[in-house]
């Protein structure tokens, strides 16, 4: 994606390559071409380029990949950590 | 998407990238997982001959399932651009269940979405002249993929479906194509586990699905890479902006008031209409020229545009005639405002990752707060010098 790339050296993404079973999920989920396959195990080509969606670490049959996922939405965040305090209420609003 | 954002997507959408743009759920969590903010939950209902499409019923008297058109009405159309402007987004629904697509047999392919009506008109008007089943979950009018971060877009709720909708009996083989956004919800090991329907991650956008299913049901690396083009940007600012207007409104209200009482009418009107031009820019301007403002943080993208901003009120507002404290507080709140509501598109699109939106508000939010605190301290000591 010409001009988007986001922050370098966050993402949380790691691939325990040695219980891998080269079985190709990772692949076939992530929408950013992070893995490869390579002499059937999986390889993390490009981790900047994760979106810590999760897709990669809930279809993996072995368990071998781990991504602190979830919102990446900074209205979210906030709305998480005004519920977290009690200053706002669940329920009724709007966004997804 | 997520995509509605889009991550509300619209994030999103989704099988569609249906909107980049709801972009905004990147979570496997749970069902109960909150997303992007709280929501009030509406469900699709039951199938009915009322449902968007109808054509006729097919099957049996015992198990009924409803024919859909591929081709749109007027209607849907019309609800998918109010939709696009946050009106009826919330309950813009379908029911849950299953649909055929043409006349499929019990081998035609089991495609797999939500019930966002969006996501359902996108993945139906895709699939003209084939012979498919159209299996709809209950995403509560999410998208796919906000859903799919919510969790509703999900294993438990795929099981419940292939039981509810009796697809064991109606087709002959064990096999579903699914969205590939749909896939941070889905763990398709336990659905094989549990259903014996094994789980195929077909496109990411519905229209590659006609190419998906004449390729041998293959996904190609086109059909599985996600962009975020222009269109996929432009066509989330609408919503953007109606979710803005209330806090638009009491801000912009407060400045109004505050400069009214402080300095008069004149001055009133430009401090509001400068406040609500940072908001603009972070909310419309920022996404649409997102690839071409350098940077790769959306708060420093934010703070730049909110720089151009202050610099082209100055240069046309009468800039030359402000005092020193009104121009430094002028080029410290804009850009610190126009970065708040860049960084929040940051749950819009189709790229942002949660480490790193939580590094950019852990260093952005005290900087935007400081640089307003800093701005109004120093137009109030201005009164005085």
């Amino acid at each position: 994606m010409f001009g988007l790339r986001y922050l370098e050296d966050v993402v949380t993404l790691r691939l325990d390559q040695a219980g891998c079973t080269g079985c190709g999920r990772c692949v076939e989920v992530c929408p950013h071409e992070v893995f490869s396959l390579e002499e059937r195990k999986a390889r993390i080509d490009d981790c900047d380029a994760c979106m810590e969606c999760g897709a990669c670490a809930k279809n993996c049959p072995v368990r071998v990949i781990t991504v602190d996922a979830g919102v990446g939405c900074a209205s979210g965040m906030i709305n998480e950590w005004l519920q977290a305090h009690n200053i706002r209420r669940v329920g009724g609003g709007s966004c997804c | 998407m997520k995509i509605n954002r889009i991550k509300k997507i619209t994030r999103s959408t989704r099988v569609a990238q249906e909107n980049a743009a709801d972009s905004c759920c990147g979570s496997n969590d749970t069902e109960t997982a909150s997303c992007c903010g709280p929501r009030m939950v509406i469900a699709g209902g039951e199938i009915t001959d009322k449902v968007p499409g109808f054509l006729d019923w097919v099957g049996t008297a015992a198990e009924k399932v409803p024919r859909i058109a591929t081709s749109l009405s007027y209607a849907d159309h019309i609800g998918a651009c109010l939709a696009r402007w946050g009106i009826n987004r919330m309950r813009y629904i379908v029911p849950p269940g299953r649909y055929a697509i043409g006349t499929p047999g019990p081998d035609a392919p089991v495609l797999v979405t939500g019930n966002y009506k969006m996501s359902f008109d996108l993945v139906r008007s895709a699939l003209s002249g084939r012979n498919v089943w159209l299996l709809v979950l209950e995403t509560y009018g999410v998208n796919v993929w906000c859903a799919a971060g919510k969790g509703t877009f999900g294993t438990a709720e795929l099981i419940r479906r292939i039981q509810k909708t009796g697809l064991h009996e109606a087709v002959n083989h064990r096999r579903l194509f699914l969205p590939i956004l749909g896939a941070p919800g889905v763990s398709a090991q336990e659905v094989a586990k549990r259903t014996g329907f094994s789980v195929r991650y077909a496109t990411i956008r519905a229209q590659d699905l006609p190419a998906f299913l004449d390729n041998g049901m293959v996904t190609t690396p086109v059909m599985r890479k996600i962009g975020f083009t222009t269109y996929d940007r432009l066509v989330l600012v609408p919503v953007e902006v109606v979710l803005t207007l209330k806090s638009i409104a009491l801000f912009g209200g407060a400045v109004f008031l505050a400069a009214l009482l402080a300095n008069g009418l004149g001055a009133a009107v430009l401090m509001t209409l400068a406040y609500l031009g940072a908001v603009l820019t972070g909310v419309a301007v920022v996404p649409i020229l997102l690839p071409w403002i350098p940077g790769r943080s959306f708060a420093v993208k934010g703070v730049l545009a909110g720089v151009v901003w202050s610099a082209a009120l100055y240069l046309y507002a009468g800039g030359s005639s402000w005092n020193v404290t009104t121009a430094v507080a002028a080029f410290l709140a804009l850009p610190a405002i126009c970065a708040f509501y860049a960084l929040n598109f940051t749950g819009c699109t189709t790229y942002t990752s949660r480490s790193g939106v939580k590094k950019e508000m852990h260093l952005g939010i005290p900087a935007m707060g400081s640089a307003i605190i800093v701005a109004v301290v120093v137009l109030v000591a201005g009164r005085f010098l």
